[in-house]
């Protein structure tokens, strides 16, 4: 009983509507002011948590440079998609930088990262499930004012199955075609820099490969991409910068090749 | 045996309040569904919303009818009603900042936001009755009837007339515009989409840069427009009475859980099937019955299921029927 505002264990749907609710993402934001040098995106020596929490992050440090993809792996419970986030003001930072295109941008709320140039696509309920796909990618462009026909129209030859279902309620689509649909929304606004957390969870191999193909082609458009990965092998292949993340600290970086050849990063974390 | 006598007797005296009610609880149904999934809890002060949007109606229209203004046949109620939606509007939006942002910045559940609107209903009810009075009141003007009785009768030279109200006329067509509008707002609009947007899923509506206080204030102007609208066509077509609305929270909200909540086409849907449960159970069929059966077959009672007492009852065990067999509603909303 400690929550005044919790809800009492009340579970009756038919006064409350528990579907949708967000989760308490910071609406206050504060100024970002220039800070030139550095990569293009980097989260500097992060050390952060949830609320009043513990710290989940400890002196973290992510980056990624134009036209790179950078991956970050770890074992389950690592701060992986924590690290991300904390990259994208979704946590309390207690101590380090983000920085994205020479700005300081430590204090701005998500909402905010998001007018900067900052595309992120959560790892679940990362689409508008009741809504068509076309209006998914209208909801993505929503804080453009311009036209943005050129851009839906370079998502559809990016994801052709999408063209295809553009009509079709997103919450009909397979798991697959659902994470494009979210990439899709994702770039609908033209972000700098694209974050993914575990854009391949919960689909089939032959669909994964397909997703890091179009991966790949985001990639080559000049759009440096910064992903969390369950599938570290597969990830670090394709890596330009890989992070292995243990309990919240950086333990390995390099380039996705140099930890494909590491024996330490292979005994631990790819099965040797 | 008498076919077109019985169908007229039907029409007159089931159908055409039926449809006349069902409107008026499907617009009260539309703004409860919409808070629900917009701002995710049951809003028990709508009944009272519509008494004070009713309210700020009746009052401008008693203005025009003292300064002798009026819309000829259509009941001046009409022009009054832009002015108490304005009021309406106005109402939300104050309880809104001066209230429910409060919770709503603290993050506060919605179950915490059901209690705090059961406290805005006894304020609005309370205010309502201070300023206008428990009793009935009166403002309808205009033309009674589209279709009287007796002109029915002396036209088709049937036993049983056919009378079809100006109000029951004005609901449903009000009721048929509003619902169009509504949809064509939700579904066309930019406004319209960033509200569906919010109700999926607010977290990554917040991401798209959907700017969830313009999606809260866009919500409570519509429900404050359409619960006027409920609110002033149910007292035109009854009477005006304050304690009648808070008493048709429950059959509205039962219209919206049956339709199943935060779906709007539910909304429209449930409205009906609580309408008509409500008459055609309260009604005396005997009349009906008669012209229908043989002389020595005919019930010598008055086929009533139920006294209009319980008219209540009724929409409460349709909604417990509805949902013991579809949790979700008849259209697909929230499981409940």
């Amino acid at each position: 009983m400690s929550d005044a505002y919790g809800d009492r264990g009340n579970k009756d749907a038919s006064i409350t509507n528990p579907k949708g609710m967000g989760s308490a993402i910071p609406q206050h934001s504060g100024q970002s002011h220039a800070a030139p040098g550095g990569p293009f995106l980097i989260g500097d020596g992060m050390t952060a948590g949830y609320g009043n929490g513990p710290d989940i992050l400890h002196d973290c440090t992510i980056a990624v440079d134009q036209g790179e993809i950078a991956v970050i792996v770890g074992p389950n419970g690592a701060g992986k998609s924590t690290g991300m986030k904390a990259v994208f003001g979704m946590l309390d930072m207690r101590k380090g930088h983000v920085r994205l295109d020479g700005e300081d941008i430590t204090d701005l709320s998500p909402q905010d990262r998001v007018a900067k140039g900052m595309g992120f696509v959560p790892q679940t309920s990362n689409i508008f499930t009741s809504m068509t796909v076309e209006e998914n990618l209208e909801m993505g462009a929503f804080i453009r004012t311009d036209d943005f026909s050129d851009t839906m129209a370079q998502v559809y030859d990016l994801f052709p199955i999408l063209k295809e279902k553009r009509l079709q309620a997103a919450g009909e689509l397979s798991g697959g075609q659902r994470q494009q649909v979210a990439v899709g929304r994702a770039l609908m606004t033209q972000p700098k820099v694209l974050m993914l957390d575990e854009p391949t969870a919960g689909v089939s191999p032959i669909v994964m490969d397909e997703l890091f193909d179009r991966i790949i082609v985001v990639a080559r458009t000049g759009i440096p991409i910064l992903m969390v990965e369950q599938n570290a092998r597969q990830a670090l292949e394709i890596a330009d910068k890989g992070y292995v993340l243990v309990q919240g600290a950086n333990a390995y970086t390099g380039t996705g090749k140099e930890l494909l050849a590491d024996p330490e990063v292979r005994k631990s974390f790819l099965g040797g | 045996m008498d076919f077109l006598n019985a169908l007229v007797a039907f029409l007159n005296y089931v159908f055409v309040p039926g449809v006349a009610y069902g409107s008026q609880l499907a617009l009260g149904a539309l703004g409860v569904t919409l808070v629900y999934g917009i701002l995710r809890f049951s809003n028990f002060a709508h009944g009272d919303t519509m008494a004070m949007g009713a309210m700020a109606t009746v009052l401008m229209t008693w203005l025009f009818q003292g300064w002798g203004i009026s819309l000829g046949p259509l009941p001046t109620a009409l022009l009054a009603l832009p002015f108490g939606i304005a009021f309406a509007i106005g109402l939300l939006l104050f309880t809104d900042r001066a209230v429910y942002k409060f919770y709503r910045v603290k993050k506060a559940k919605p179950v915490i936001l059901v209690i705090v609107s059961l406290g805005i209903t006894f304020i609005y009810n309370g205010v309502t009755r201070f300023i206008i009075g428990a009793d009935d009141q009166n403002f309808f003007d205009g033309e009674r009837f589209i279709i009287s009785a007796r002109e029915f009768k002396a036209a088709t030279g049937l036993a049983e007339g056919l009378s079809f109200r100006t109000t029951q006329g004005i609901t449903v067509v009000t009721a048929v515009i509003v619902v169009i509008v509504l949809f064509w707002f939700l579904n066309k609009t930019r406004a319209g989409k960033s509200m569906r947007a919010y109700s999926d899923n607010e977290d990554l509506a917040l991401l798209s840069g959907i700017n969830p206080e313009r999606v809260v204030m866009i919500t409570w102007i519509i429900v404050a427009t359409l619960a006027t609208i409920a609110g002033v066509l149910y007292g035109l077509d009854k009477s005006f009475k304050p304690f009648t609305y808070f008493q048709l929270l429950l059959p509205i909200f039962a219209s919206a859980i049956v339709g199943g909540l935060g779906n709007p086409v539910g909304a429209i849907a449930g409205g009906f099937v609580i309408a008509f449960s409500e008459v055609t159970i309260t009604y005396a069929w005997k009349k009906i019955l008669v012209y229908l059966m043989p002389e020595n077959l005919e019930p010598s009672g008055l086929v009533q299921l139920l006294s209009t007492d319980y008219k209540f009852a009724v929409s409460f065990v349709i909604l417990l029927i509805v949902l013991l067999f579809k949790p979700t509603g008849l259209f697909k909303g929230q499981s409940v």
